[in-house]
């Protein structure tokens, strides 16, 4: 972890991280997916600059290489054919790899105190040094990015090059695309530059064009420029509205400090019943005199039994 | 081993080493299971030695309840369906809780709040197994749909909450009620608790004990 001093959110935990260093301006990686020419640059400059040395795959006859993220591939060009509705067919290129949202879903699944952090800036950095390998961050996350190392069983993703970041550089993959499509800043001048991308954009003819910085999830600190930003989902799979499922919600909110309560109420009024009410002493063996009547047994159970004594 | 003639045998050693067996284990994995549900527990993944092994470890002890409870409660099924009495017992739940107990009528080998036990923990015991397979990394999980491990996340944690607060109430009933936890330690009641908490059983069994002293 290479800033310990501006969390503003930290896995497993209910105090106040420290933030003391919070005058920091949150960051942007703008993707803009219609100057993408597919050449893969970015995924060698960051298996090169984090040293990640994936297994060498196969070619099922796509472009995909690897054909999904890894715990050493961090960051994956997924190739899409699309057939529009006049016949022809759009070369769809989107890096993939984590969107560090705003509110991210493997941070409030995860249970491992500090294992996920959330820095000013806005990068969600795993610190894989606390990681349990549980993979609650995969469940928790709406757009599948974690992927649990079959090495060590701790999880990766892109870390936007929070070291270079914190010490002033732009991510690796930033610095060496050759048609300047991925582009970082802060997120306001990211945003001003999509806006201005997205017009350029229109006036040549894509009137769908426009940004992917899904609200659902608080917006990201990794934008799209989409040409057809009216349907992500033609980009491998680009979710249109992602969001923290209500079942993590669920699974992550309300329900843990409610049945925690509860079980701790169930175990302290057991505690009062005892002090209040007694516990059901031994029954004696010889019944007193003044015993109730017994009939309510449905047997006598004063007068002992011939065969017994 | 001749039993004294006032006393009942309620438990076989079997039922007995299974129970204590169940017993560790299922506090192993209540501990290690809340430490990955609320961070204010996480302290408690050091009973399994640390967080990393107690995410190891617990689905694999998970098995060995599954395995153990299953194996005791097939056992007992007859013994836990709905019986003579109960209903009125249930009725009656304000005399359980005051200890008017003369005033209850006489029920079978489990009243029926151990028989509520008993069906919360298959039910909840069976969707835990269930639900921990489909979240279980690295072995299971990669091969279901993340959509589903969210649902079976939740539900694991749910069943979970049911499970703990049952046995929660087992523990209380077995402190509340003197002679029970005995009764699970060396196996035997005293005739006079028998006839005082299960009045039918109690019959029962000395009808049987009767029955083998006729020529």
């Amino acid at each position: 972890m290479d800033n310990s001093q501006n969390i503003i959110a930290r896995s497993a935990t209910t105090t106040t991280p420290p933030q003391v260093r919070g005058h920091v301006d949150e960051v942007a990686k703008l993707i803009d997916v219609s100057k993408c020419i597919g050449c893969k640059a970015c995924q060698v400059a960051c298996m090169e600059w984090n040293d990640l040395r994936d297994d060498v795959g196969e070619c099922h006859g796509t472009y995909d290489n690897p054909t999904d993220l890894t715990s050493e591939s961090w960051t994956v060009m997924r190739f899409s054919e699309y057939e529009t509705q006049e016949g022809n067919l759009e070369w769809l290129i989107r890096k993939d790899g984590c969107m560090h949202c705003a509110e991210p879903g493997c941070l409030t699944a995860c249970p491992a105190p500090g294992a996920i952090v959330q820095y000013a800036n806005g990068i969600v950095d795993f610190d894989s040094n606390h990681c349990i390998g549980c993979g609650y961050c995969i469940t928790g996350c709406p757009f599948d990015i974690p992927r649990i190392s079959p090495k060590d069983q701790k999880s990766y993703k892109c870390t936007l090059c929070s070291d270079r970041v914190n010490a002033g550089v732009e991510p690796a993959c930033v610095k060496t695309c050759p048609t300047n499509c991925i582009e970082f800043g802060t997120k306001k001048d990211m945003l001003a530059r999509a806006e201005k991308r997205v017009g350029d954009l229109k006036e040549l003819g894509f009137r769908d064009a426009g940004i992917y910085d899904p609200a659902g999830v608080g917006g990201t600190h990794v934008m799209y420029v989409l040409h057809h930003a009216n349907d992500p989902n033609r980009y491998s799979g680009l979710p249109k509205d992602p969001r923290i499922s209500p079942l993590v919600g669920a699974w992550k909110g309300a329900t843990k400090p409610i049945m925690s309560a509860i079980i701790g109420i169930t175990a302290f009024a057991g505690v009062i019943h005892y002090m209040t009410k007694g516990p059901k002493e031994e029954p004696e063996e010889h019944v007193q005199e003044d015993a109730p009547p017994p009939h309510s047994l449905g047997y006598d159970a004063t007068r002992p039994r011939g065969e017994d004594r | 081993m001749k039993m004294p003639r006032d006393r009942l045998i309620r438990y076989s050693p079997l039922d007995r080493a299974n129970h204590w067996t169940m017993a560790m284990v299922f506090v192993l994995l209540a501990l290690s299971g809340l430490a990955f549900f609320h961070p204010a527990f996480f302290f408690l993944s050091h009973t399994l030695g640390g967080p990393v092994w107690a995410r190891i470890l617990h689905p694999f002890l998970g098995v060995v309840l599954v395995l153990l409870f299953y194996a005791m409660a097939a056992r007992h099924v007859r013994r836990n369906l709905l019986g003579e009495n109960d209903v009125q017992w249930v009725r009656q739940i304000g005399d359980v809780l005051d200890n008017r107990d003369e005033k209850l009528p006489p029920i079978g080998k489990y009243n029926p709040g151990q028989k509520l036990v008993y069906w919360a923990l298959v039910v909840s015991i069976a969707v835990l197994l269930i639900s921990g397979v489909i979240m279980w990394r690295p072995w299971f999980a990669g091969y279901f749909p993340i959509p589903l491990i969210r649902f079976a996340s939740l539900l694991h944690a749910v069943s979970a909450f049911v499970a703990i607060v049952t046995i929660v109430v087992h523990v209380y009933a077995a402190i509340w009620v003197k002679g029970s936890i005995r009764s699970m330690t060396r196996g035997w009641v005293t005739r006079a608790w028998a006839r005082h908490h299960h009045g039918l059983w109690a019959r029962e069994q000395e009808e049987a004990q009767h029955r083998e002293q006729q020529p």
